[in-house]
């Protein structure tokens, strides 16, 4: 990637306000993620600080932008933290950023809603990534309807060209209104590639420090004061937002109107090339009289936005009656060209039925350290609360171990509060589990309060030393940075023991007796027990199995026992027997620990 | 031109992330618009995985919708048949002949379809591809998938030399000769 020239990019601050010095344009087209594309805007606008927690689909936008000197990027514990991050990096006067998915924007929630109070020095973006459809996450919650309640303005590009530039343009309008802004991506738009056309970066010196507890220390009387502030200031860009360029009117067949934003738009283009479209891209506040003007020319207006009915609602609540949404459209799910098809234009857009075929759900690899673990607790029979990672995956057949799962670091204080419900005696056949970088996330409050609270709860920390469903980030307790610098390692077990417990044991994954032997032992205790089971993640870089696991078909009995745990490594063949694919297995050993006549050997892998 | 929809099926973990991206670079360097779409994250753990292709003169949507697929890349069988409907009527199938079940199969909830090739053959055009086999034989069974991106290409377009080059420059520096000999072997096949 590129880099500026700082010398001829510096930029001097006159009077309070920023100049731009425009450098050489240079033109060079790339082919970028949504999210590497977001990643280039902030950078492009000179952005200082990066802060984020990694969950899907927003993970990209880091550890694009950590790539690049000019910037300090980091992975904070979770998304308060990071939000907190960029606040006081806004304060001391430079360009910050934070990334989240939507629910990570809850986590978030407490200094986003003040921070819309306080405004910002240096320009402030919150990028929310939304993941309609669900395909990596709890819920479906629409990231539009929290900035409304934040009073937070919202710019929603629809592909990568536009992610990049409606990221800069957040940095300034984020300067000219005083406001943090958001940034709102789906997970169509984060995980799309399209063309982007790179420019240089525009270094600025940070704004000038001048104490200003009115504006910054958020105690009743002066808040009381920056909220009208922030109700004038919304007024007033709702206002202006009738003359963003990025609000664009395009009139074309004035008998069919759509009033859409984001993806969506690339449907509308897609399907009804022909019909007048006013597309969005502030999506808060909105532009009244633009809106207005639009609907009193179109003869039949939609409003096509995924999820909630944020647009709709308010153009339905000043009179525009003929606006039709969510009676055609629905609140679940992501949009698609076909449902314009089929909806607006009554085409029938299928032309085969779909075959019929066994569902292929997502699955923990083949030598999973989860797996091994799952496999001691279900023989066990011991439930389990559960969090968020992918060792949620452990609910389903055939580990079936997951209880409930409701958000992050959620696991250690549902095991309290069901305890608290029925007592000790309730809770012997129950233990929570969840991961080392969860656990780092919010997990460690939870265990605070079992201590605190006076808890018989066996806490299990699934430490595979690493972020895993995200793909691999890092966190306090693995030692490297975003950056990649090495760090010293939070210990987990120092830190469980720091808070007073007592009974802290570390135990390899894949050692099936003395896991049976430590949850048999530690779910009749008296008291809080921590248990961390411990291995690397298959897919961490760096980790090798030097085994391959091997059947020794004469031996085995077809009792199916390896089979137990899921393993896709392992299959039947036609007599019964059991084959192991030898691309897919890892040598972990679980199946041959658990193979009772010797069948299953690891054997020295000639790896390739 | 037309827009072109290309389709990329397989199971997490098989590779269909960087095959999409060389078709990606491919279009750019055709100096065609492009857009692509890929699942991250949960899915990708050995669940189905489906990644869109689109290229042109001018690209809106970036996902390929049922009814819509002039190519359709299977990585293993059974995928090739779950998205067997996203295929035009004169759309082709280039399916990798393997077989990777599902857990539900594993566990005996469900049972692999029999005849898939039989049934694809019937419904669309369809090339048989024994990329594993040809993976092995160069010593590299993980390169199976850009074999059978070989013998996609004359499906897809562009020329022989170009896939060459965006190979060379898109897949990790060390494993670019054993990529473009993948390549070929697919595309002779």
């Amino acid at each position: 990637m590129r880099k500026s020239n700082k010398n001829q990019q510096k930029i001097r601050e006159q009077s309070g306000t920023y100049a731009l010095q425009g450098g050489e344009n240079v033109s060079e087209k790339k082919i970028l993620l949504g999210n590497e594309a977001i990643a280039r805007g902030a950078y492009e606008a000179g952005v200082k600080v990066s802060a984020a927690y990694p969950g899907t689909p927003s993970t990209e936008i880091s550890e694009s932008i950590a790539k690049y000197d000019e910037v300090y990027a980091e992975w904070s514990p979770n998304e308060k933290v990071a939000a907190e991050v960029a606040i006081g990096a806004s304060i001391a006067g430079v360009r910050s950023m934070c990334s989240m998915k939507h629910v990570g924007v809850n986590v978030a929630s407490d200094p986003l809603f003040t921070a819309a109070y306080t405004g910002v020095s240096g320009g402030m973006v919150i990028v929310a990534a939304d993941d309609p459809g669900m395909y990596s996450s709890q819920n479906e919650q629409d990231s539009r309807m929290v900035a409304r309640a934040a009073m937070i303005p919202v710019l929603e590009p629809s592909d990568s060209a536009e992610a990049k530039e409606f990221t800069k343009l957040a940095f300034d309008l984020s300067e000219k209104y005083d406001t943090p802004i958001m940034v709102r991506s789906t997970t169509r738009l984060s995980h799309s590639q399209g063309i982007v056309e790179l420019e240089e970066r525009t270094e600025r010196e940070p704004v000038a420090y001048e104490r200003n507890i009115a504006k910054y220390v958020m105690m009743p009387a002066n808040a009381i004061k920056r909220h009208i502030a922030v109700e004038e200031r919304m007024k007033k860009m709702g206002e202006d937002a009738c003359g963003m360029s990025v609000n664009r009117v395009e009139y074309r067949d004035l008998s069919v109107g759509f009033i859409t934003s984001g993806i969506p738009y690339q449907y509308v283009r897609e399907v009804m090339p022909e019909a007048s479209v006013l597309k969005l891209g502030l999506v808060h506040p909105l532009p009244r009289k633009l809106i207005e003007e639009f609907a009193a020319r179109v003869d039949t207006l939609y409003i096509f936005e995924e999820l909630e009915p944020v647009i709709e609602e308010q153009v339905k609540s000043w009179g525009i009656l003929k606006a039709v949404g969510k009676e055609l459209f629905t609140v679940q799910g992501e949009y698609s060209a076909n449902m314009l098809r089929e909806r607006v234009l009554g085409q029938k857009c299928q032309v085969m039925p779909q075959a019929q075929v066994p569902a292929r759900p997502p699955i923990l690899c083949p030598g999973c350290p989860h797996r091994s673990v799952y496999s001691v607790l279900n023989r066990l029979k011991i439930h389990a609360a559960g969090d968020i990672g992918c060792y949620t995956l452990g609910a389903v057949a055939p580990l079936s171990v997951v209880d409930s799962t409701i958000c992050m670091g959620s696991s250690i204080s549902t095991l309290h509060g069901m305890e608290k419900a029925r007592g000790k005696e309730y809770i012997r056949n129950w233990v929570a589990v969840i991961g080392d970088s969860t656990f780092m996330h919010t997990g460690i409050n939870s265990l605070m309060n079992m201590v605190y609270n006076q808890s018989a709860g066996t806490v299990v920390i699934l430490d595979n030393s690493t972020t895993g469903m995200t793909g691999h980030q890092d966190h306090a307790a693995t030692g490297k940075t975003l950056k990649g610098e090495v760090v010293p390692a939070i210990n987990i077990a120092g830190l469980c023991r720091s808070l007073g417990i007592e009974h802290v044991y570390e135990i390899s994954a894949f050692d099936l007796d003395g896991l049976a032997e430590a949850f048999r032992r530690e779910t009749k205790r008296d008291a809080v027990s921590v248990i961390i089971t411990k291995a690397p993640c298959v897919l961490l870089k760096g980790v090798t199995f030097p085994d391959k696991c091997v059947p020794v078909q004469e031996k085995c009995r077809k009792c199916g026992a390896c089979l137990r745990p899921g393993c896709p490594a392992l299959t039947k063949n036609e007599d019964g027997t059991v084959a192991i694919d030898e691309t897919m297995c890892n040598g972990c050993g679980l199946c041959e620990k658990l193979c009772k006549f010797g069948a299953i050997e690891t054997r020295k892998a000639d790896r390739t | 031109m037309s827009v072109k929809n290309i389709m990329i099926v397989g199971v997490g973990g098989q590779g269909t992330l960087l095959t999409s991206r060389i078709l990606g670079n491919l279009a750019v360097r055709g100096g065609y618009d492009v857009k692509l779409s890929e699942v991250h994250g949960m899915a990708q753990r050995g669940g189905s995985v489906v990644t869109f292709v689109r290229y042109g003169e001018q690209v809106a949507e970036p996902i390929v919708e049922a009814g819509q697929a002039d190519v359709l890349i299977a990585f293993e069988r059974l995928e090739a048949l779950r998205y067997l409907h996203f295929l035009k009527e004169d759309g082709v199938v280039i399916v990798n002949d393997w077989r990777i079940d599902p857990i539900t199969v594993v566990t005996g909830a469900a049972a692999y379809p029999e005849g898939v090739l039989d049934t694809l053959c019937a419904a669309r055009k369809t090339i048989v591809v024994e990329a594993m086999k040809t993976a092995k034989e160069l010593g590299v069974p993980k390169s199976f998938n850009v074999v059978v991106l070989g013998a996609a290409a004359r499906y897809v377009g562009f020329g022989r030399e170009d896939w060459l080059k965006v190979i060379e420059e898109t897949v990790p520096p060390k494993t670019v000769e054993v990529n473009l000999k993948a390549f070929e072997a697919g595309y002779l096949l």
